[in-house]
């Protein structure tokens, strides 16, 4: 293995919890010797790499490898036959082929692999096997898909789940009712670090080692095994550095394959993907239709909520599933309201399947309802912002799932220190200025930019729901002064790795800690994702630290015949509290080794009743964001000039941590609302690279001014809230509020597109 | 592989280095990573969208999977490595990190170099003037703020050094 710095570090200083420690890899990643899993080598490597179906539905005749085999430095061609254990993967329903047999049923299935001494080999060994397709009616349309009488694309049916809420009283009546349906197209989460893995064949196919860039070890492991035949200790997995996440590192990608390839040619193998192929080789986010009918009263206050949600899982199911409940339970939004009334369903197309991104189902519920608020407004002659405060949710306010919101819920005082924030200077009237729409200086013409301001607030659940058992597995070994921590939790970037060396010199008074390797030696610590590291993580390396420091304590309290209660932790000292004592840590753990294991779970969530009633949640975060846009009405460009946000957090563990969350979720919010989304015409993918799918560059980041919301959670184990998710949830619906502002055009889909500023009706 | 190998010599970071059987269609980022052992570069779009493989050549900020390896003979290469050669991070690596624009790094190699060629050429840009000299370089994790947050603190200590 090349080198340890993508997962052994070190860091020194007293930089305990509530300062911006910095990140212990740091460093390494600005030098280029951090080890990302792309980075990896080995001696006698081959290259690996994916055959992909052109066609998003056909049956797969034949498949004919002969002249690829003829191609100097092949030594590997492996199809759906060669998959020795499981046929198919999947996180929640096992529904996906390692390999498509008989049909391909999304543009980009994979079909085949082959191992080679050379990337070029590979593409050209690709390109001679001859696959013969018989192309089939193409299923894309999501209404198509509930309709019955569309004949099924795969043995588990058209519709990956349908589900309910009725709640309150379904037939009461506001006084202003609005309704809008609102679209939503597909995102990707488009992570620098593509997929890159390497794999290591034990001697005789006994096991294999697999280096991975991936977001949850243990969920991979699991699924690998089976697929593979072996036994889940037979399959070790080791972080590499993983360059982004976002969601797309949680479903199965090229894992099974590399270790396929590895296990076959009793070599190490390496896969990498390329841009194109990354765009097609992982889930993206839902698109979906939202149509919803609010009903409130003069005063504004919501009376009932109604309508339906369709979110496109694509293919595979992957997490539609899941996505599909966050979206329903959170239609709502921050909002107190009794009465509801709604569908959802997640559908299965032939169109790329789509899973778990940043926001998770939030994002789509809160672009419709946030619309909606502002048609309440209008209606009713309100401001944007009073609508949102005479509604705002409160601790112990009810969902329509009948769960009591328990968690801190601050969301009047996010809006309301929000709209306090400064609105930025007049837009530039110079002509030439790169700081208008468009970013070119050279198009736009200063006198037609029109300049809006519009609103989005949202609610997030954090942490898995629906009852299933989440935990994180932590271990703490302190000696000579030194802690070491040992877990799973995948760091994707979001720095996890510099938290929990925070939490272990808060907690044990030393001032190195050492992060063991991320890998599988250890229990799961869950996905990183849901916002639920800071919590789940976070957690178990508290528990395992206090267990530590407990033993500590007994020792030296034994030592000099005191009682442990009395001894406390301050700076680097143990101190007693009613006496003279004050001893180095380093000092009182020279010649001991104190090891610990902690397990932490959070509470327990249920299932939804088939009338979508239950504590499927865990707990809430809340956010609130006020766009200002640019808009050229000419060319249909927006310039978002400033993003103001305040977000409750819960306890500030890393301040600017904080701030990178928060305006990274920000900049991916912005991409959804004016520039990213995979085109999918019928099932074909038309833009699956960096020049037809735009993402926000330097030039377009808005300026941001964010206002933590610091209230410690009572129910989080560091009183600190997940802060990963809120910050790209309801920043799309306020930017695409703010071009509505500008432009007095309903715009009723997000990405909003210069025909839809220039050219609707 | 068993067609056309080329035999050729790159400078890079002042060292000659010899690249020995490699496929004539090999890029720049290729051989710098997989034949130089030079992973500092990254790949991450393979068309010049994202500048995460940005290195300079003859001075000039390019992207080196958009450069044919063989056609880079007789240039001087100079890679994220080479900014820090003994190890100790130059003044724009250590912005990085203090300011927190360095998330899961995996643009970070290409935006140290891009802000080393900016600040080579332009050592006292105006904020327009950064983020258009940078908008070659896409972040994904941090949203450019704290990477803003660091060009200005470098500038500022520079500025201070030379008054």
């Amino acid at each position: 293995m090349k080198n340890a710095t993508s997962t052994t570090n070190r860091s020194t200083g007293r930089n305990v919890l509530g300062t911006s420690a910095l990140r212990p890899d740091g460093v390494a990643k600005t030098q280029g010797n951090f080890a990302f899993s792309s980075d990896f080598q080995a001696e006698n490597m081959l290259w690996g790499a994916t055959l992909r179906s052109p066609h998003p539905h056909a049956r797969v005749v034949s498949i004919d490898p002969t002249e690829a085999w003829k191609i100097a430095g092949v030594e590997a061609i492996i199809f759906a036959d060669d998959v020795p254990g499981k046929a198919t993967y999947g996180l929640i329903a096992s529904d996906q082929p390692v390999f498509a047999r008989d049909v391909v049923r999304y543009m980009g299935e994979p079909v085949a692999a082959v191992a080679a001494d050379h990337p070029e080999t590979c593409r050209r060994a690709l390109a001679a096997i001859k696959v013969v397709y018989e192309q089939l009616p193409v299923l894309s349309d999501m209404d198509a898909a509930i309709d019955p009488s569309t004949p099924a694309i795969h043995p588990d049916g058209n519709v990956i789940r349908h589900q309910r809420i009725v709640s309150g009283d379904p037939n009461i009546v506001g006084d202003v009712v609005v309704e809008g349906t609102y679209e939503i197209g597909m995102q990707d989460q488009a992570f620098l670090g593509l997929e890159a893995a390497l794999a290591y064949p034990d001697p005789g196919g006994a096991g294999v080692e697999l280096v991975v860039a991936t977001q949850w070890l243990h969920e991979d492991r699991k699924q690998i095994a089976d697929c593979l035949g072996l036994s889940p200790e037979k399959v070790r997995l080791v972080l590499g550095g993983v360059g982004g996440a976002f969601g797309a590192r949680e479903d199965i990608s090229l894992q099974v394959h590399t270790c396929l390839l590895a296990l076959r040619t009793g070599r190490p193998v390496k896969v990498q993907y390329s841009r194109e192929e990354s765009f097609f080789g992982h889930v993206h986010r839902h698109p979906g239709r939202i149509h919803l009918r609010h009903h409130a009263d003069r005063s504004g206050k919501l009376v009932k909520v109604e309508g339906w949600m369709k979110l496109d899982g694509g293919a595979y199911a992957s997490t539609s599933a899941a996505v599909l409940i966050n979206g329903i339970t959170h239609l709502q939004g921050p909002y107190a309201c009794d009465n509801a009334v709604l569908d959802a369903w997640a559908t299965r197309t032939n169109n790329p399947p789509c899973g778990a991104m940043r926001g998770f189902g939030v994002v789509q519920a809160c672009f419709a309802h946030e619309g909606q608020m502002d048609r309440l407004a209008e209606a009713l002659g309100m401001s944007p912002v009073d609508i949102r405060l005479v509604n705002a949710m409160k601790t112990g306010d009810k969902l329509f799932t009948g769960q009591v919101v328990d968690s801190v819920a601050p969301v009047a005082r996010c809006i309301r220190e929000t709209a306090d924030i400064p609105l930025p200077p007049e837009p530039s009237r110079v002509t030439g200025s790169l700081e208008l729409p468009g970013g070119s200086g050279r198009t736009s013409d200063p006198g037609h930019i029109r300049r809006g301001v519009g609103w989005g607030v949202s609610i997030k659940n954090l942490m898995y729901s629906e009852g299933f058992d989440d935990s994180a597995e932590a271990k703490c070994t302190l000696a000579d002064g030194v802690a070491t921590l040992k877990f799973a939790t995948a760091e994707v970037g979001q720095g996890f790795v510099v938290l929990a060396q925070q939490i272990a010199r808060t907690v044990l008074g030393v001032d190195t800690v050492i992060l063991d390797t991320i890998d599988t030696q250890i229990g799961s610590a869950g996905s990183t994702s849901a916002s639920r590291q800071t919590w789940m993580s976070g957690g178990a390396v508290d528990g395992a630290c206090r267990l530590v420091r407990e033993r500590l304590f007994e020792h030296v309290a034994h030592l000099h015949n005191l009682d442990p209660l009395q001894l406390v932790i301050e700076g680097t000292e143990i101190v007693d509290t009613l006496g003279p004592l004050r001893v180095a840590v380093a000092d009182a753990s020279t010649g001991l080794r104190i090891e610990q294991t902690f397990l932490h779970r959070h509470r327990a969530t249920e299932e939804l009743d088939e009338n979508g009633q239950g504590n499927c949640h865990v707990a809430f975060a809340f956010v609130a964001h006020r766009a200002v846009v640019d808009v050229d009405t000419d060319l249909g460009l927006v310039k978002v000039v400033q993003i103001a946000t305040a977000q409750d957090v819960g306890q500030v563990l890393n301040p600017m941590a904080l701030l990178g969350q928060i305006e990274g979720g920000i900049a991916q919010g912005l991409g959804l609302a004016v520039m990213e989304e995979i085109v999918v015409d019928d099932g074909i993918v038309r833009n699956p690279s960096f020049t037809d799918y735009l993402l926000p560059t330097a030039l377009d980041a808005p300026d941001v001014v964010a206002i933590p919301i610091e209230e410690y959670e009572p129910l989080a184990p560091l009183g600190a809230k997940g802060v990963g998710e809120p910050p790209c949830i309801s920043v799309t619906p306020a930017i695409v509020a703010a071009i509505r502002n500008a432009t007095g055009r309903a715009i009723m889909r997000t990405p909003v597109r210069p025909q839809d500023i220039c050219l609707a009706d | 592989m068993t067609e056309t190998t080329a035999f050729y010599e790159l400078n890079v970071n002042g060292s000659r280095r010899e690249v020995r059987d490699s496929w004539i269609g090999e890029s720049l980022l290729y051989v710098l990573r997989e034949r130089l052992g030079l992973m500092g570069s990254k790949g991450a779009c393979e068309q010049g969208e994202c500048g995460s493989c940005t290195v300079m050549l003859d001075g000039d900020a390019v992207c080196s999977c958009l450069v044919l390896s063989a056609s880079a003979v007789g240039s001087e290469i100079l890679t994220v490595e080479g900014l820090a050669p003994n190890g100790e991070p130059s003044d724009v690596q250590r912005a990085f990190v203090d300011q927190g624009a360095v998330q899961c790094g995996f643009c970070t190699p290409g935006l140290i170099v891009a802000v080393h060629h900016l600040l080579d050429n332009n050592p006292d840009p105006t904020m327009i003037e950064v983020k258009e000299a940078l908008s070659g370089n896409i972040c994904r994790c941090t949203g450019y703020g704290r990477i803003f947050a660091a060009v200005e603190t470098v500038v500022a200590v520079r500025k201070g050094a030379r008054s």
